[in-house]
């Protein structure tokens, strides 16, 4: 089980919870089974997030393996000069 | 991602040394083509027609006179550009900023464009274009524009982030909240309590080079374009998704680039010149002035922060708190919340709160500058945690190394760290023999830390080897800063031959496959992974080539320090085969030889560092001069160490203008007063002391050599560092960024006053 921090900018598309915890061994798993549990994430997940494993940010890697336990944090993706 | 990432500990030969930069002959004789120096034959000259005003409904257009005039061969408007957007806000911002389609929102804000056939044509044909408009009242400042009576930019613009959802507009688009703990029972615990309030006035980039390209639509649906970008591949879809047009048939080449720093990943007038080319059926070349470049293509915010650090008298920060209103012109964004999640990234706080505010006003669309939003939250947490170190009567290093994030901190912005750098930065800078130097007469010393995330991003690279054994390396992440010599050190590492022998070139958008813009710091850390594994399949292609040639099953092959070695008993009498040995027979044992990669570059590691400033300050003028600078910076692995430096450098540089000179300046009508470098006061050579550097490195655990990001964190401490330089040498705390003469001059009047 995976414990999932949203930003606060998710918060609202996810029923007001700020904290969820998954079922994930990836990203991609992750994201997906977010997005079925709160379908208006699908918009923010297409390009507008990142995510932080365990203190690592992947902003395009979604096969990245999520160790079971790891604290996972959904983050805007930024801009860089 | 199959390729594995993860750093090793190696003995590297070409990586880490200074051999000069392939482009530097080019560049230093004249001879490299910038985006001005491209022409095609028969190319049109387009100018662009500009709002004189700061906020304007506009009510009508008449371009029938310019189109007119004998020379004039297309004239554009927002009616051109039709809306493609599909409900994609940021998109549809870059549509309207390229060319206003109801409202102009900005002194400079594009209304109409021609194309003619020379510049005289296109001035006059600018002067025949009536644009009827109506005045609005117009708000400039951040603060001005959070007034519940403020002039409303957006009337459909509803503050996102707040519960419950406002039913008033406002210039307020969204509202971010980061931290943990309680840090109200955390100043409860302090026994000393800082509380500031800091501004910090737009700048620009500054790059000398403007914005300039040659667009050329053919009648087949085909186009071209060459361009000054930090990205080819985002500039063609971008401007793909704006004018219709299919993403491959666009080919984008990337000329050489005069500065970006940022605000070269945005598109502003390319749209324009691809739409005059669709239009007129000719190329169209279009270079921004300067002036252009300052009233109309991307600053940084201005801002507005208050902090408050409370501690315990031996140096703990019990609780830290800020609240970040940053202007994004007139689009909502996201910089106050990027200044939020950096602005006390540097310490490990048990209670922690930031609140970012994103507000639209008249002035140009922000773009990013060099660790976007960071510079300006560090300004204010640095000057604070500096007065804090005053007020408890501690060293500043001190200070901060009893507070500083390392491996297993909780981040403020939410993630634990991993391995960091900024203890042994400040470290570094506790025995640096800067900080001990004796100070003169009116001078002063103030130091800061600053923190920039970094990122990878999607990477495609070719390394192809010639007949001759020399080796052409194909990128895709346009270089900003010296990447093509380091790239090329990676290759030559990897293959075991010498930096002489490869050629790093920045590939078209159709000869390679897609690659991010160079930004987040990525265009060594990415394209150098891309690199290795480019190699590491070229290996395994001259492995095979190798057992070809011998005749001996390729598992008896190995690779050993850039040469084929056969092994076992059986075979190991034979000599080594060179990478030149191999292309020479590659005709005749399977054809060319060439490795390929494309890949996500993801795991950038995160980057801080140390400034140390020390400044005289003129009490008869408040005119400032910076004596002395140290950078010290974690880098991971340097790859090149005298380009890094020069990052250093040049992030120090330009915070350093930033810190005492740079600032749009708006007149009562909402008009830039100041769009010009005689004006707008950039640092120049004479202006700056050498500035020193000292690499850290600290592997990155995510890429094969352990390298991070290096290009954009330098740009972080100096706002603080020179203002609390200026602070101490004057006696007054200085809290509004440029800390030009007039504000110290003020602030001394002040002073004396009482």
């Amino acid at each position: 089980m995976v414990d999932v921090t949203l930003w606060a900018g998710l918060v609202p598309l996810a029923d007001s919870q700020k904290h969820l915890s998954v079922q994930a061994s990836t990203i991609r798993e992750l994201l997906r089974k977010l997005q079925d549990r709160y379908p208006g994430l699908e918009g923010p997940f297409k390009n507008e997030v990142a995510v932080a494993v365990n203190g690592t940010i992947y902003r395009n890697d979604w096969s990245q393996e999520i160790p079971d336990g790891a604290e996972v944090f959904l983050m805007r993706r930024l801009a860089g000069g | 991602m199959s390729f594995d990432a993860t750093y090793k500990e190696k003995k590297l030969k070409s990586v880490g040394t200074r051999p000069l930069r392939p482009d530097g002959v080019d560049k230093v004789t004249g001879r490299a083509r910038y985006g001005a120096d491209f022409n095609m034959p028969g190319q049109l000259v387009a100018r662009v027609l500009r709002s004189p005003h700061a906020h304007a409904r506009i009510m009508r257009i008449d371009v029938s006179r310019a189109v007119a005039l004998k020379g004039v061969k297309a004239v554009i408007t927002a009616a051109d550009l039709p809306d493609l957007t599909n409900g994609n806000a940021a998109l549809y911002a870059i549509l309207d900023n390229c060319m206003a389609r109801t409202k102009a929102f900005y002194d400079g804000h594009a209304v109409a464009a021609v194309a003619a056939i020379d510049a005289k044509v296109a001035r006059e044909a600018l002067k025949l274009i009536e644009v009827e408009y109506d005045v609005l009242p117009h708000v400039v400042d951040v603060d001005a524009a959070m007034a519940p009576d403020a002039p409303l930019l957006d009337e459909n613009l509803f503050t996102q982030g707040i519960d419950p959802a406002p039913t008033t507009p406002s210039n307020v688009g969204n509202r971010s909240e980061f931290g943990h703990g309680d840090v109200e029972s955390g100043f409860a615990k302090a026994d000393v309590i800082v509380e500031r309030s800091y501004k910090t006035e737009q700048t620009h980039q500054g790059y000398i080079e403007p914005h300039a390209c040659v667009a050329s639509c053919n009648v087949d649906g085909t186009a071209e374009m060459w361009v000054c970008t930090q990205g080819h591949f985002v500039y063609r879809q971008t401007c793909a998704d704006l004018l219709g047009l299919e993403v491959s048939k666009l080919r984008v080449t990337s000329s050489e680039i005069g500065g970006g720093f940022g605000g070269k990943t945005h598109v502003w007038a390319e749209p324009l010149a691809l739409a005059l080319s669709r239009k007129a059926g000719r190329p169209v070349k279009l270079v921004m002035s300067r002036e252009e470049v300052f009233r109309a293509s991307g600053p940084t915010s201005q801002t507005s922060i208050d902090v408050k650090i409370g501690a315990t008298k031996d140096g703990k920060i019990t609780a830290a708190l800020a609240t970040l209103r940053y202007s994004s012109g007139p689009y909502a964004d996201s910089w106050a919340e990027t200044g939020a999640m950096t602005s006390f990234a540097c310490y490990d706080l048990e209670n922690v709160k930031t609140v970012g505010f994103e507000v639209i006003v008249n002035r140009p669309k922000v773009a990013a500058y060099r660790a976007p939003s960071a510079p300006m939250a560090a300004f204010a947490v640095e000057s604070a945690i500096d007065e804090l170190a005053h007020k408890i009567g501690m060293d500043s290093v001190e200070l901060r190394i009893k507070n500083a994030a390392s491996e297993g901190s909780r981040s403020s912005y939410g993630p634990i760290y991993g391995p960091i750098g900024i203890g042994p930065t400040l470290e570094a800078a506790r025995t640096h023999p800067h900080m001990s130097a004796p100070l003169g007469k009116n001078q002063g010393r103030g130091m800061a830390c600053g923190f920039w995330f970094n990122f990878g991003g999607q990477t495609c690279t070719d390394l192809n080897i010639s007949a001759d054994g020399t080796v052409t390396l194909a990128v895709g992440t346009v270089d900003v800063g010296g990447s093509r010599a380091s790239l090329s050190l990676i290759a030559a590492e990897e293959l075991g031959i010498s930096y002489d022998d490869v050629k790093a070139v920045i590939a078209d958008t159709s000869t390679l496959g897609y690659n991010d813009m160079t930004d987040g710091s990525r265009g060594t850390f990415s394209s150098s992974m891309a690199t290795i594994s480019a190699a590491r399949n070229a290996i395994v292609t001259m492995r095979e080539r190798a057992a070809l040639m011998w005749d001996i099953p390729v598992e008896d092959v190995a690779w050993e320090e850039g040469h084929a070695k056969a092994v076992g008993a059986s075979y190991d009498n034979r000599a080594p085969l060179s990478v030149k040995d191999i292309a020479a027979e590659a005709g005749n044992t399977g054809g060319p030889i060439a490795g390929h990669s494309e890949l996500v570059a993801d795991g950038a590691g995160v980057s801080f560092g140390t400034h140390i400033c020390d400044v005289e300050v003129d009490p008869e003028t408040g005119a400032t001069r910076v004596i002395r600078y140290t950078v010290i910076q974690d880098a991971g692995k340097a790859v090149h160490p005298a380009y890094v430096e020069g990052q250093y450098q040049g992030g120090a540089a330009q915070g350093i203008g930033w810190a005492l000179n740079e600032e749009y300046v708006y007149g009562a009508d909402g008009r830039l007063q100041n769009p010009g470098f005689l004006d707008y006061r950039i640092p120049v050579c004479s202006d700056l002391p050498m500035i020193d550097t000292q690499i850290l490195e600290i592997p990155n655990p995510n890429h094969p050599y352990g390298v991070r990001g290096v290009g954009e964190t330098s740009i972080v401490p100096p706002l603080a560092a020179v203002a609390n330089a200026v602070s101490d040498a004057v006696g007054v705390r200085m809290v509004h960024v440029p800390v030009s003469p007039p504000r110290i001059l003020a602030a001394l009047n002040a002073k004396a006053k009482g």
